[in-house]
């Protein structure tokens, strides 16, 4: 095996506004190639759907102008569908899209995303701009898949480092019954 | 995510006050900040946060009714503290989102991998 895997569960989710949504990482690899990996259909079928739930469309169009449409299976059969159109490229450093989940296409997002290369590592980060609190919200819940919890945020750290000592002794991983 | 759910969370939030509510505040999130720290008494956050004294006030009775934050009182102070455990459905929540993206980024991470073994063999 090679070094895959040590930069496993590192994405971060932050909320820059109460219209935002920042997705930030590090890979090991050019800018050059994080951006074909995003933006080359047979390639973005590799990690934008799951096993339990594949992309079964990736349409790319890349151009100004040009339109993008991803359909995911649900286990259950259901098809889930987003779809944009591309705003600006600045291939490798920037790519900026819209974004409408055809659940709600009332909601539409522009996305931004930009890498910055570094010694041979490509910070990516996402940054999705929705027109109102509401679709932001929206749209953040729509990661909220049982059984995926591999990953703590920055909200746990300060949830958990706060509290009092016999608190966190009785409350375990539990932290209270606010569900 | 069901629309029906996406329009239950929209319904509520519109209607009721809870967590996500008492957070959607810049100064409320603020002020929650500030009390990582450990207790504070009003005039202390008053001094970090360059709020009146009033405005804090306010915001701690809905951060209180929320449960998000707990006082008690020493001597003639009120001392505030944060109740992290009130944040745990605005937590899940976000954690959620944040896990569907880790997954989805490791694989991008692994096929990057594979790419540029390909590239140089």
């Amino acid at each position: 095996m090679t070094t895959t895997g040590t930069r496993h569960g590192s994405a971060v989710v932050t909320l820059p506004s109460d219209l935002e949504i920042g997705i930030t990482r590090i890979f090991d690899a050019p800018a050059e190639l994080v951006f074909r990996a995003w933006t080359t259909p047979e390639l973005v079928r590799e990690w934008w759907g799951r096993e339990s739930s594949p992309l079964v469309v990736c349409d790319i169009d890349l151009r100004v102008g040009g339109g993008w449409r991803y359909v995911t299976r649900e286990p259950d059969g259901t098809e889930l569908a987003w779809h944009g159109t591309y705003l600006e490229i600045d291939r490798p450093w920037r790519l900026v899209s819209t974004e409408v989940y055809e659940g709600y296409p009332d909601g539409e997002a522009r996305d931004t995303l930009t890498l910055t290369e570094r010694d041979g590592t490509t910070v990516m980060s996402v940054n999705v701009l929705h027109s109102s609190r509401e679709n932001r919200d929206g749209h953040l819940s729509s990661g909220m898949e049982p059984g995926m919890q591999h990953s703590l945020d920055r909200f746990e750290d300060l949830l958990l480092a706060q509290q009092a000592p016999g608190e966190r002794a009785a409350g375990g991983g539990g932290a209270g019954g606010a569900a | 995510m069901l629309i029906s759910e996406y329009d239950d969370r929209v319904a509520r939030a519109a209607t009721t006050t809870d967590a996500f509510n008492a957070i959607a505040e810049a100064s409320r999130r603020d002020i929650l900040v500030s009390l990582t720290g450990g207790e504070a008494a009003v005039g202390e956050i008053v001094d970090r946060l360059h709020l009146s004294q009033p405005q804090v006030s306010k915001h701690l009775g809905v951060l209180r009714a929320v449960d998000l934050v707990r006082c008690r009182t020493v001597g003639r102070h009120r001392l505030y503290r944060l109740n992290g455990a009130a944040l745990r459905p605005v937590h899940d929540w976000i954690r959620g989102f944040e896990a569907l993206w880790n997954d989805r980024l490791d694989r991008l991470d692994d096929l990057l991998t594979e790419l540029q073994q390909e590239e140089t063999p």
